[in-house]
């Protein structure tokens, strides 16, 4: 009987309040507002004491810990997000550049949430009722503040990680034609699935269109390759034969090496030469070609 | 839809217009492998421009056929291979070992007209 009476006035404190989670914001904002200039201090220091934003100075982060504060109480008052979300994302702009990682960010929302609630304690602590409801109020919009910048840093890094892989993939390697009929591809970098499949695309439309016979991969600026990537060389030197191109790989790194015979490629169908200058040198051999010296002429010729 | 098979020189030449089912590869397979014999020719193109797949089967029917031509002491080339069809081939296992290939016609013919000077040359 008891436990029932319990549960029901727990259900009914809820209700009881007549006050809306709307209103108690409200009365929340005149609060941070009158104490703004304290608060603030307070969060800056707090945020060099953690040692967060180490990438910036005390006035920077001044700076920017005033504009967060008034969006924070402006989203906390109108319930509306937008503008918060805008000035997060272009904050994460302007910090990333500068190696701020994600959990200093999280780290000083976090902080502020826990300034303004302590603030919130203090003010209310005669009242405790009163503190929960507000605390009730309060949170969830914390919350949801510290998500929305969290999340708007987040994606404005995955939007910059975005651009750069589009920026490395429009460098990404050539196909030159170096005499009638042979194409060289120097790869440099790092070789990802994706790019992989991207060279591979170039090379064999490369051979149909410049009516390629020999092919001189040159892989020196490949540090290593994991098997993946290697089976895939593999494949594209076989799918260049299928066009009726020889394909010559050159420059292998001790390391490719290895993946290579570890992954058990036939050596029969791998053409592979030690450097670059050997492997246009062989393949001039296999069109045909002979590159003499001026002096060297014979003189009937 | 029956492969034309056309005898230039001492060459035949098969070139595919449209997909082929599993039964006209084999006939096209025969046909090639029986006029080898009846043209006395030397040499075999196959080829398989307008295809924008090669099956596992057809792979494979290609491959025998070179080799069975090769038996009945003629080379075949298999010319034409879309880059896209190309690496997907590749990519499914099917490389089509020991079977010459060429980018077009013209490179189909000349590899043939190579292979044939070079053995003429061994022989005289």
């Amino acid at each position: 009987m008891s436990e029932v009476k319990t549960s029901r006035s727990q259900m009914a404190s809820p209700q009881a309040s007549s006050e809306t989670t709307g209103s108690l914001l409200r009365e929340l904002v005149p609060h941070l507002r009158q104490n703004r200039t304290q608060l603030r201090q307070e969060w800056a220091r707090r945020i060099t004491e953690a040692q967060l934003l180490t990438a910036m100075s005390a006035d920077e982060i001044f700076t920017e810990a005033t504009a967060v504060y008034d969006q924070y109480v402006e989203a906390v008052e109108t319930g509306t997000f937008e503008a918060l979300q805008a000035y997060a994302r272009n904050l994460s702009e302007r910090i990333i550049p500068r190696g701020v990682e994600t959990h200093e960010v999280i780290g000083i929302v976090l902080l502020l949430r826990d300034v303004l609630a302590r603030s919130l304690f203090a003010k209310y602590q005669d009242d405790f009722a009163k503190l929960n409801r507000i605390l009730d109020a309060y949170e969830p919009a914390a919350n949801r503040i510290a998500n929305t910048v969290a999340v708007g840093f987040v994606q404005e890094r995955e939007r910059i990680i975005r651009e750069q892989q589009e920026a490395i993939r429009e460098l990404s390697t050539p196909v030159l034609q170096v005499r009638e009929r042979l194409l060289i591809l120097p790869i440099i970098g790092v070789i990802d699935p994706q790019r992989a499949r991207q060279l591979t695309e170039q090379l064999l439309r490369g051979i149909r269109t410049n009516r390629a016979k020999v092919v001189v991969i040159d892989i020196t600026g490949v540090a290593a390759m994991d098997s993946q990537i290697a089976n895939h060389l593999v494949q594209t030197v076989e799918a260049s034969r299928l066009l009726g191109a020889t394909v010559i790989v050159t420059g292998l790194s001790p390391e490719i090496a290895q993946t290579l015979v570890n992954i058990g490629v036939d050596l029969g169908k791998m053409n592979t030469v030690g450097d670059l200058q050997g492997g246009i040198e062989g393949a001039e051999r296999l069109l045909g070609y002979k590159v003499v010296p001026i002096g060297e002429q014979t003189p009937n010729a | 839809m029956a492969v034309p098979i056309l005898k230039q020189g001492p060459y035949l030449i098969a070139t595919i217009q449209s997909a082929l089912t599993d039964s006209d590869l084999v006939q096209l397979r025969d046909a090639l492998v029986g006029k080898v014999g009846s043209y006395r020719s030397r040499g075999v193109i196959v080829d398989v421009t307008a295809l924008d797949v090669l099956d596992s089967f057809a792979s494979r029917t290609l491959r025998d056929l070179a080799h069975m031509i090769r038996l009945r002491g003629a080379e075949t080339v298999i010319v034409g291979i879309q880059p896209e069809v190309a690496f997907t081939m590749v990519r499914l296992g099917l490389t089509l070992e020991g079977v010459a290939t060429a980018l077009d016609l013209e490179e189909g013919l000349f590899y043939l007209n190579e292979k044939l000077s070079s053995s003429q040359q061994s022989t005289q």
